[in-house]
């Protein structure tokens, strides 16, 4: 398959596409969002095939940065590109001249010059990525900085539920757990909002600051609600978030005990939810925690497709970037 | 000796006299020698003339509130470069900080400032010295001792006096030299890890805060440490409303304290940091309109007495990181009256009251210990920063004297400045592009 032929299944990068970078969801438009969801089931498609590749990203390559550890996130991308054609190699922090002090702008200077056209990054402070792009050519996708977003999860967070809704607007989504220290939620609040969904955030008032709901120009808006049962009350998609052990050493809460009891997603609270009610994870899992082992595995559950999804909806965004980046 | 110089037709603004008119001014060894209104002229002859028709002429600039770096942190700032760059931007006075390596908690570390101040600074130079050895926050320093050096403050700024008991002392002590202590105001086990002003912007960006209530914590607690010593509170870079109202009820209760305000606070929101910009990363940080419009209404009603510069220069390669990992600070001695100087434009503050609160009201804290300062009266030292207020300039770093480039104001076009600064009657920065050029107007 040629690269002309890749054309025909993928809806050709649109004038709509305003990123060169991909940082957050933020700034990203509903017609963009709604670019990667086509883009994504035409990879999709690709990957139903006997032979899950096409050559569309053929002499490029990717380069994975991750000075965090990441299970899925990672071999996700890598696998998107490999099915693209690209070039894939990776680089962790512990295993670099990043633990002797190195720069995180040299570390990134250095990748490409070794050739990267594509930097994808996890970084546990927020805004890494930003500044990076300040200071190189080539494009940085971030997969995770500190608690600021995670832009390609949520992407693939909204085109699952998009699969099995058809459409996301006027959906009511609530997303339970650590919303302070969360990328993910902060993403899908842009995501989901600018999708026209309802969203009602839910925690602790210690994991969940008021500011994520007040009106103003730098968040969306979305409805805090601090009890569980309440805030699922009719809701089409439920997200659970991972919580943090370590949040309980540091004064946020009085035991995670008490946090099962006040916000663990059980089958009967899940029951307050619509019938359909899908039920989403950005994993890994703390099962008897944030979630009952018996929803993560039952019908609602939708956290393997996610990881499913995740694979084409990377491709879909690296064939996207590619297409705009100079050639 | 210097020929006499004579600074001609400006606009002659001196809050200690209550001044605003056009006039002249004689400068000779090193005084102010004579004084005119209008087209009077001065009855010797024999000068040098610097036309300052146009532009405003008033007291050298003081800043109580500068960290120049030396000794220990050299490649951030050095007590010449330091001095330059306070010159380049109207000051003539600036006190040192002394979170320095090693920390001015001794004499010997004073009297190094001084020594090479008097060898390497082109303008005045004066220490602010510890509170507590080491700025642990645990033992006193020898006050008296470092009184007699020359400090003018006790501050242990970067690092609050946690310890209520170690303030209370502190403010007790101090009386004995009636020299003020400074504190840093931040309840540091509220504010661990945190980024930049706690709120919606904080949240976006999920960078940890630092509230308003770890600024009002601690002045409330200091405030109330005055009260009980009746030592004399200075109150470092106020930032919040809620500061504001707690300095200002202390105020009318006839507690002891003044308090500052720096040009960063007055005239920067938090909406810098946007882009995660490690140049607008300072403690404490950039807050919001509501803080500004408070911060604005306590300098008018004189809630707080100066305006100081806090200037905290770091290297290009100390900004150049992650944000969380980036220091605070703003390098703002070269900046600081074009960005105020927006808010006279604004009608935010008179520019009287603007020099005031650059001039004569520090001049007021530093008490006449170091000569008569502040003031354009003859006989008094020859300290005068002559500006243009409507002159339109682009913030360019490169041409900084400080080896801080760390402005979030880069790049920026204010409105006002420096043409010529003179320190102790000499010229030490003349804004030589702006001075030829009226010249061959």
């Amino acid at each position: 398959m040629t690269t002309e032929q890749i054309k025909t299944v993928a809806p050709k990068p649109a004038p709509v596409w305003q990123h060169r970078h991909i940082l957050d969801i933020d700034d990203f438009s509903r017609e963009e969002i709604e670019l990667v969801f086509n883009t994504t089931q035409a990879m999709k498609e690709v990957l139903s095939r006997p032979i899950k590749r096409v050559p569309a990203l053929r002499g490029k390559t990717l380069i994975t940065l991750f000075y965090e550890a990441s299970t899925r996130t990672r071999l996700s991308f890598e696998l998107a590109a490999k099915n693209l054609g690209a070039d894939a190699a990776s680089l962790s922090a512990t295993a670099s001249s990043v633990t002797k002090g190195e720069s995180l702008i040299d570390t990134v200077s250095t990748l490409e010059a070794l050739g990267a056209d594509i930097v994808v990054m996890r970084h546990p402070h927020s805004g890494a990525p930003d500044i990076v792009t300040r200071y190189v050519e080539a494009s940085i996708i971030n997969a995770g900085d500190g608690w600021h977003a995670h832009p390609t999860q949520a992407l693939l967070d909204l085109y699952t539920i998009q699969e099995h809704k058809s459409t996301l607007k006027g959906l009511k989504a609530v997303i339970i757990g650590d919303i302070l220290h969360s990328r993910v939620a902060r993403s899908n609040i842009w995501g989901m909002t600018t999708m026209g969904m309802d969203v009602t955030l839910c925690g602790p008032p210690t994991l969940l600051p008021d500011e994520m709901g007040e009106q103003n120009h730098h968040l969306p808006p979305t409805n805090i609600e601090h009890n569980i049962e309440r805030a699922l009350d009719g809701a089409d998609a439920v997200m659970t978030l991972r919580l943090q052990l370590e949040r309980q050493q540091s004064g946020l809460l009085p035991s995670i005990r008490e946090y099962v009891q006040l916000y663990q997603l059980t089958e009967a609270r899940l029951k307050l939810a619509k019938p359909d009610a899908l039920v989403l994870h950005p994993g890994p899992v703390n099962e008897e925690i944030e979630i009952a082992p018996a929803i993560v595995h039952g019908p609602q559950s939708v956290i393997n497709e996610q990881v499913a999804n995740g694979v084409a909806v990377r491709m879909a965004l690296l064939y996207i970037l590619a297409g705009s980046q100079k050639p | 000796m210097n020929k006499a110089l004579l600074i001609k037709d400006g606009r002659t603004i001196d809050p200690s006299q209550k001044t605003d008119e056009v006039g002249s001014l004689l400068v000779a060894e090193g005084k102010i020698s004579w004084r005119g209104k209008g087209e009077e002229a001065p009855p010797e002859t024999d000068y040098e003339v610097l036309d300052a028709k146009g532009l405003v002429v008033c007291p050298g600039l003081i800043d109580l509130h500068s960290h120049l770096r030396d000794p220990g942190y050299e490649e951030k700032e050095t007590i010449a470069s330091g001095s330059r760059a306070a010159a380049r931007g109207g000051f003539t006075t600036i006190c040192c900080m002394p979170n320095t390596d090693p920390p001015l908690d001794n004499q010997t570390a004073v009297e190094y400032i001084k020594s090479t101040a008097a060898a390497e600074a082109v303008v005045r130079v004066l220490p602010i010295g510890c509170i507590s050895k080491g700025r642990k926050g645990k033992e006193l320093v020898e006050m008296g001792e470092l009184a007699a050096a020359g400090v003018i403050a006790f501050s242990d700024d970067g690092e609050p006096a946690l310890n209520s008991y170690i303030m209370r002392q502190a403010l007790d002590y101090s009386r004995a030299f009636e020299l003020p202590v400074t504190d840093h105001c931040e309840d540091t086990i509220l504010t661990e890890g945190g980024q930049m002003n706690e709120g919606v912007l904080s949240a976006k960006l999920g960078l940890r805060g630092i509230p308003n209530a770890a600024e009002d914590i601690i002045v409330a607690r200091d405030l109330a440490l005055a009260e009980l010593t009746g030592g004399w509170l200075h109150i470092a870079h106020t930032t919040t409303e809620g500061a504001v109202e707690l300095i200002r009820r202390a105020k009318e209760k006839g507690i002891n304290v003044t308090a500052e305000v720096t040009p960063h606070h007055l005239t920067l929101t938090e909406e810098r940091v946007i882009g995660y910009n490690t140049n607008a990363k300072v403690n404490p940080p950039l807050r919001t309109e509501r803080d500004i419009e408070a911060l604005i209404q306590g300098l008018n009603d004189n809630t707080i007495d100066i305006i100081a510069t806090d200037h905290a220069p770091h290297t290009e390669g100390d900004k150049l990181c992650e944000f969380a990992l980036a220091p605070f600070g703003i390098s703002g001695l070269e900046t600081a009256l074009g960005a105020l100087m927006g808010l006279v434009h604004n009608k935010k503050l008179s520019l009287t009251t603007l020099i005031a609160k650059l001039t004569y009201e520090p001049a007021k804290i530093l008490g006449g210990k170091h000569g008569q300062l502040g003031t354009l009266a003859v006989s008094a030292p020859a300290d005068i920063t002559i500006f243009d207020p409507l002159l339109e300039w682009l913030v360019d770093t490169k041409d900084f004297a400080s080896k801080g480039k760390n402005t979030p104001l880069a790049g920026e076009k204010l409105k006002g400045k420096v043409i010529v600064t003179v320190y102790g009657g000499k010229i030490v920065y003349r804004n030589d592009n702006v001075i030829l050029k009226k010249q061959s107007d």
